[in-house]
């Protein structure tokens, strides 16, 4: 019986755990997303092909986060994130593609 | 197992060559290949009209280029700039005194390859260079004072006709390529090179304005433009390209920038310094 109550009570102390999680992880989420487009970012800088869309998109994800909005800032991110990378992509390309264009 | 081997030897020295050719500089070659470029693809252009940019695309635009001119939006910038250039620093020498012949009728030679710094010097960078050295603040490169100074500039230089060296130095030679390999880059979310509208679709509209062709474009700047309200230096129309293919611009005369306008100038030599120019 005693038994029985105590796996009760650690039950139910594991499931206010899970939720306290749940609670924490929008913004949780929101560190790691921004975290991995703002990494994206700079590398863009770096190479001097950030966008102006990326600098934008990431600005809105943490006026998102500021209001609270976790799920918008997360999508944001992602966002900015995938744009970063985009223009990375773009700068490698480039670094040989532009030949193809000089008039000869 | 010989034959093999020389045929695979041939394959690989015959790419090498390839990539040595496509590597190699050769501004003489490639200066005549862009003139030629845009002569033939518009035959009806007087050669010193691809100065006027837009307006030298047909007869309805050159009608409305001499319009402009009967009362140009750039006068009251060349009479600032004027005022400007004749008006001493605090120490008593004036921006004269940095230039040859006195500043006057010189905007035919910029930008130059300077040997001592290693680097293109624009005339925008050699005005602030003559502030500095005279213990004046720099100025904004994009508009206002910058703009006017160099609208005096080139007025007083109309006419003459373009004389950009590029000296036998590797160091010149780079600034060439880098400014050439910039030129023709695809950036911005947009994927725009400044080539894609100025070499691929020059003369054709891009909403209302018409795109001018790259041959002779430096040539009219500084201007004034209509969308602006205002004049603008030739950082500010490389800066705002950027930023219209939503690629974050440089900073206005970053070494790249004038390795650009090192390259585009360099195209146009033979042509007349028509600025200060006007465009929509």
């Amino acid at each position: 019986m005693r038994f029985g109550l105590s796996i009760g009570l650690m039950s139910l102390a594991g499931a206010a755990a899970l939720a306290f999680a749940a609670v924490a992880s929008p913004a949780e989420d929101f560190k790691a997303a921004y975290a991995k487009a703002e990494a994206a970012s700079q590398q863009a800088a770096s190479l001097k092909t950030q966008w102006t869309t990326t600098v934008a998109t990431l600005h809105a994800a943490q006026d998102a986060a500021k209001a609270s909005k976790y799920d918008d800032a997360v999508s944001l991110a992602h966002q900015a994130e995938a744009l970063a990378q985009a223009s990375i992509a773009q700068a490698r390309e480039q670094a040989s593609a532009w030949k193809d264009g000089v008039i000869r | 197992m010989l034959r093999k081997v020389l045929i695979i030897g041939a394959i690989v020295l015959g790419g090498a060559q390839v990539a040595c050719a496509d590597d190699a500089v050769d501004p003489k070659a490639e200066f005549k290949a862009f003139r030629d470029y845009f002569v033939g693809r518009f035959p009806k252009v007087p050669f010193d009209d691809f100065v006027n940019g837009p307006y030298s695309m047909d007869e309805g635009l050159r009608k409305q280029w001499k319009d402009i001119e009967e009362f140009p939006p750039y006068e009251f910038a060349v009479d600032k700039g004027k005022e400007m250039f004749a008006k001493p620093f605090a120490n008593g020498k004036t921006y004269a005194d940095c230039f040859p012949n006195q500043g006057i009728g010189i905007r035919q030679n910029f930008p130059y390859f300077d040997a001592k710094s290693g680097q293109v010097i624009t005339l925008e960078l050699a005005l602030n260079q003559c502030r500095e050295a005279n213990g004046e603040k720099p100025l904004d490169y994009v508009k206002d004072d910058m703009a006017a100074l160099t609208a005096y500039m080139a007025f007083t230089s109309r006419g003459k006709r373009f004389d950009i060296k590029i000296p036998d130095d590797p160091r010149a030679l780079a600034a060439y390529r880098k400014g050439e390999e910039y030129f023709y880059t695809r950036r911005g979310q947009l994927n725009f090179s400044c080539a894609s509208c100025h070499v691929q679709s020059a003369g054709n509209h891009i909403r209302t304005e018409v795109l001018a062709p790259a041959l002779g474009i430096m040539a009219a700047m500084p201007i004034y433009r209509s969308e602006w309200g205002a004049m603008g230096t030739t950082s500010r129309r490389f800066t705002t390209c950027n930023s219209q293919v939503r690629a974050v611009p440089l900073p206005p005369q970053d070494e790249l920038y004038r390795d650009v306008e090192y390259f585009l100038t360099y195209m146009g030599n033979g042509l007349p310094v028509s600025g200060p120019g006007a465009r929509p």
